[in-house]
């Protein structure tokens, strides 16, 4: 990719070579109309609006891609007939109820007519019966539906569900005459238009995906909306509280969009969640996730003092990762000051790794991240049921997928019908569990440079080759030539006669060949099928850029310190960047902040979490916190992104801030704390106020800053451990959430209804004696627990799912660490 | 129209001239002898004289106030009102909330949902007329006629508020049915010959 130089409408703008016109355009704030167009996304064709000339032809800025020295003029006579006749297409039978569709103004189609001036009306079609639909936390109104393909868009190229398609409208045809009246692209257009509405592809209308909602979201006009908004509010009631996602560690911008709550009640309200579509795509917690706040909270000043007394008497804080960099960093403080001892073992477990990573990578964190991830060929996923530990990491691949080209291998013991639906490119490894491992040692033994890597590695991995014959089925297409007798009338005497011709036709043959093949045994080990190593020659094809992503299976893998020098080892000897996915919100804040210890003291105050006094955000402790959603600070992502976040609605009550005060401290807010972010692990010196949270036209994003990869000592030696044989059978157990749920604070809001239980695939359901609805016991080295059995069809295979979300399931307690684990499974 | 008369702001000049009027005496002297001369003028036996004349002609304007009432012009902005369609004697508001959105001193507030027919219902629909200043904005604003001004100005309350039940500026059912329902004639209600200016739109029935 080179600059070049492009002119549009007489303006010199510099862009790179390949880039769409359109992406061009708008970073260099020239505005060209475009409706169907998605950033990030693959050009859809559907509205033709964004018709320009370019070099003398007219093409569609969309799709258009950018050579040096074009001239570009984005408005011609006949490009505005063309618009105009568009527009008032899409105004044909468009039903005049803007005064009560809940798009109220931030209407692209209202926006567009409006700016091409479509006064009068020149054609007309009968319309359809377009009764609308619901589609459970979606509502689709065909009759305002312009059929941009947006959301068949979005959800194809960038979340990967593709739940949705375009289905027969059954509309008459367009009259003739209009097809030699018409400019021709918008004849063109309308044909297009006047044959579909959006559908479901699973020819039901029962949506099943794993409900984003960002269809609704990227849609122009009111057609798909949030069934919880359905006239709720007017857009331009709503005041936009920009933020970041509290949920995962992707930390996603969006920004709440708050209300008072009724006439009667003042007191502001989250009415949705947006998001800038062009440049991030949210996942169901994201958009549905927001009342989780700690309502009614008050000052009890009891309760206060007793946190004091509680604080004083404490040698231990117990916490999660649910928690912003500031807050993280008093607890540091409170540490150095009174020698707490701070308790979080999963971020404990990431810090680990993420040390052991950096003995042999040099720096103190990995090198790539998300947004590098969805411009990248081939992606290998090890460790993480990405869909659930971070959608965004999933949304990441399949973007890769679908618009650049790209391919993918994706290791994790529980089979994932979601993963292997985003397409052709994937392939999946479902290894056992404890065998991340061997799926490291066969990344290096594919991808590396054996004569760069310690030979004691090289000649390791060799020693899992040997060659063997093995007989293939080749089919060879064969000449064959038949003599066949015909009967032809003699043209000279007129009369039948039989004659020999010789007929050539060529057959394809079947042939047994026996031929030398390489084995790998490490494949064998990991349960590859047998055609693995043939469809990754086809997929690596024409891939230049490569990237890894480990996730939390590997943090708490009872060999994680080998896993960690693996994974270090593989960014050092292969094209692999690499993206470690924390495991909860701010993993990666709090593993660079605070000094973890092991062992808990004698007294625990909990914040969201057990202890002998508990802080809760969550409203069922001894002092209430405020949650994500009712606190200002910032958030530290997979992206390595230090963002900043809004309180959107208001907290009376106490916060951590006020017993560090209490305590000792000094800070009037708790944001006070951002500017003292320790440099020393890459975090900045700057105020929370200066803080940006937005993206540009170009698709920069302005949110907070990267932190610096700070380097680290390098201690030379590179030696690892050979892999274990270890693996778990039988009945296994996995510790991991459904789609839209992470934490306690998800499964109290009200828009996301995943119950709890023990979550098994359908197959399994099928297979073994248990029903939806049972309640099962599930007994481990560790303990026990009694759930009820819920059907999940998001995931394949006979692990069964343990969810984290529900604090009264207490799930972890049944496991030593590592995700997965042996259990029996019983009736009650 | 030429704007002409109105930019010139030099009132020295044409038509304007200045009204005599003598200045305020300052010292004691002058003040007492303005009393003087107010007193032994004679200007309140004008004023008498007038009435006097007037009544013995009988020919009297004065409206006789409550029993008399003059006829309120369509412009005048009073107390709001709720109209109802002529269709369906239903409410006519939609729950655009438009008046709430122009609303310049911001008193007019709605909530809405979506009811058992999936069309937008409006809750409740309150206006604070301790601040509402009658611009009429609201009325000019609705696309659906529904909220108007109305004529009624006799009303007496400790709080104006009292004055804004939604149900008592909502038209009376029994007022609908029996066709008297007033049509609002200020601005944002329909101007007459509306119909020759529509450019119609094209049915492919």
């Amino acid at each position: 990719m080179s600059k070049i130089v492009i002119n549009i409408d007489g303006k010199e703008i510099e862009t790179q070579e390949g880039e769409y016109l359109l992406n061009a355009a708008r970073a260099n704030d020239i505005f060209i109309p475009a409706i169907c167009y998605l950033t990030r996304c693959s050009p859809t064709l559907a509205c033709r609006i964004c018709l320009v000339e370019a070099d003398g032809k007219q093409v569609y800025a969309c799709n258009a891609k950018a050579k040096d020295g074009m001239n570009i003029t984005t408005s011609t006579e006949n490009i505005e007939k063309e618009r105009r006749a568009i527009m008032e297409v899409y105004d044909v039978n468009h039903p005049l109820q803007c005064g009560v569709c809940d798009q109220s103004g931030e209407c692209e189609l209202q926006n567009y007519t409006l700016e091409i001036g479509v006064d009068s009306q020149s054609y007309a079609i009968k319309d359809v019966d377009r009764s609308s639909h619901d589609w459970g936390h979606l509502h689709y109104d065909p009759g305002l539906c312009i059929v941009c393909e947006r959301c068949v868009t979005a959800c194809k190229d960038m979340i990967g569900d593709n739940s949705l398609k375009t289905i027969p409208r059954g509309a008459d045809a367009i009259d003739a005459e209009f097809k030699e009246s018409m400019p021709k692209d918008a004849y063109a257009m309308w044909n297009k238009l006047n044959k579909s509405v959006i559908g479901l592809t699973n020819g039901t209308d029962v949506l099943d995906c794993t409900s984003c909602g960002e269809c609704a979201a990227v849609c122009p006009v009111g057609a798909l909306v949030d069934t919880h908004f359905m006239y709720k509010s007017n857009a331009w009631e709503l005041k936009q509280i920009p933020a970041t996602c509290g949920h995962c560690s992707a930390g996603c911008q969006i920004s709440y969009d708050v209300k008072h709550t009724s006439i009667e009640n003042p007191e502001d309200k989250i009415y949705r969640v947006m998001n800038e579509w062009n440049y991030v795509s949210l996942c169901g917690a994201g958009r549905y996730g927001f009342d989780y706040q700690n309502a009614d909270a008050v000052k009890d000043e009891v309760a206060f003092n007793a946190a004091l007394e509680a604080f004083k008497k404490a040698d231990t804080i117990a916490f999660t990762s649910t928690i912003t960099n500031e807050e993280a960093l008093l607890l540091q403080k409170m540490k150095e000051k009174f020698g707490y001892k701070l308790i979080n073992p999963e971020a404990k477990a990431f810090q680990t790794f993420m040390k052991d990573y950096s003995e042999i990578s040099g720096t103190k964190l990995y090198s790539s991240d998300l947004e590098r991830v969805h411009t990248t060929n081939f992606i290998v996923s090890i460790g993480s049921a990405l869909k659930t530990d971070n959608p965004n990491a999933r949304y990441a691949l399949n973007n890769s997928l679908t618009v650049s080209k790209g391919a993918g291998i994706y290791f994790h013991p529980v089979a994932d019908p979601i993963i292997e639906g985003l397409g052709k490119g994937i392939m999946t490894v479902t290894h056992a569990p404890l065998q991340e491992e061997i799926a490291l040692y066969l990344l290096l033994d594919l991808f590396g440079d054996k004569e760069q890597m310690p030979s004691k590695i090289s000649e390791y991995l060799a020693s899992f080759h040997s060659e063997k014959t093995i007989t293939v089925t080749e089919v060879v297409k064969e000449k064959v030539v038949e003599i066949v007798k015909e009967v032809k009338v003699n043209e000279e005497t007129g009369e039948e006669e039989e004659i020999e011709v010789e007929k050539s036709k060529m057959v394809s043959k079947k042939v047994e060949k026996e031929v030398v093949v390489d084995d790998n045994k490490l494949l064998e080990l990991l349960g590859a099928d047998d055609k693995f190593m043939e469809t990754l020659e086809k997929n690596l094809k024409k891939k230049e850029t490569f990237a890894l992503m480990v996730g939390p299976d590997l943090y708490t893998h009872p060999k994680s310190k080998n896993l960690a020098r693996l994974v270090a080892l593989v960014e050092k000897y292969t094209k692999f960047e690499l993206v470690m996915i924390p495991s909860l919100t701010n993993t990666l804040g709090v593993s660079l902040i605070c000094e973890l210890d092991d062992d808990k003291g004698s007294y625990t105050v909990g914040y969201n979490t057990d202890g002998d006094f508990v802080l809760s955000a969550l409203g069922d402790g001894d002092l209430d916190m405020p949650a994500m959603n009712q606190q200002e600070g910032t958030l530290t992502s997979v992206n390595k992104r230090v963002n900043p976040t809004n309180a959107a609605i208001g907290y009376n009550g106490y916060e951590l801030n006020d017993i560090a005060n209490a305590l000792g401290f000094e800070a009037e807010n708790v944001i006070d704390y951002t500017v003292e972010l320790p440099t020393a692990v890459g975090f900045k010196h700057e105020e929370f106020d200066n803080l940006p949270n937005h993206y540009e036209n170009d698709g920069t994003e302005m949110r907070g800053y990267v932190l610096e990869n700070v380097a680290v000592t390098l201690s030379g030696d590179e030696s690892v451990d050979k892999f274990s044989d270890d693996k778990l059978e039988g009945s296994i157990i996995y510790l991991a959430n459904p789609v839209r749920q992470f934490t306690p604070f998800t499964h109290k809001t009200t828009e996301l209804d995943e119950v709890s239980g023990i979550y098994m695939s359908e197959e399994f359901l099928s297979n073994s004696d248990f029903n939806e609805g049972d309640t099962v016991k599930i007994t481990t080295d560790n303990g026990e627990l009694t759930a009820n059995v819920v059907s999940d069809n998001k995931i394949k295979g006979s692990i069964v799912v343990l969810p984290t979300f529900d604090k009264n399931l207490n799930s972890e307690a049944l496991f030593s660490g590592y995700r997965f684990s042996t259990a029996s499974i019983e009736k009650v | 129209m030429s704007l002409e008369a109105f930019n010139n702001r030099n009132v020295a000049e044409g038509d304007y001239f200045l009204v005599d009027i003598e200045d305020y005496p300052t010292t004691g002297w002058d003040k007492f002898k303005r009393v003087v001369k107010r007193t032994f003028k004679g200007e309140l036996f004008v004023g008498l004289w007038v009435v006097m004349r007037e009544m013995i002609r009988f020919d009297i304007h004065t409206v006789q106030y409550p029993q008399e009432k003059m006829p309120i012009g369509p412009r005048y902005r009073a107390v709001h009102q709720m109209k109802r369609l002529w269709e369906s004697d239903t409410e006519r508001c939609i729950g655009c909330g438009l008046c709430e959105k122009i609303c310049i001193s911001d008193c007019i507030r709605m909530d809405t949902r979506i009811d058992e027919n999936s069309r937008k219902e409006v809750t409740e629909y309150t206006i604070n007329l301790g601040r509402c200043i009658f611009c009429g904005y609201c009325a000019e604003v609705c696309p659906e006629l529904a909220i108007t001004h109305g004529g009624e100005y006799e009303n007496a309350s400790e709080q104006r508020e009292h004055f804004i039940m939604y149900e008592d500026m909502l038209t009376p059912i029994d007022k609908m049915k029996a066709g008297k329902q007033l049509e609002f004639e200020g601005f944002g209600a329909i101007t007459p010959h509306e119909d020759e200016r529509v450019k119609k739109t094209p049915l492919a029935y």
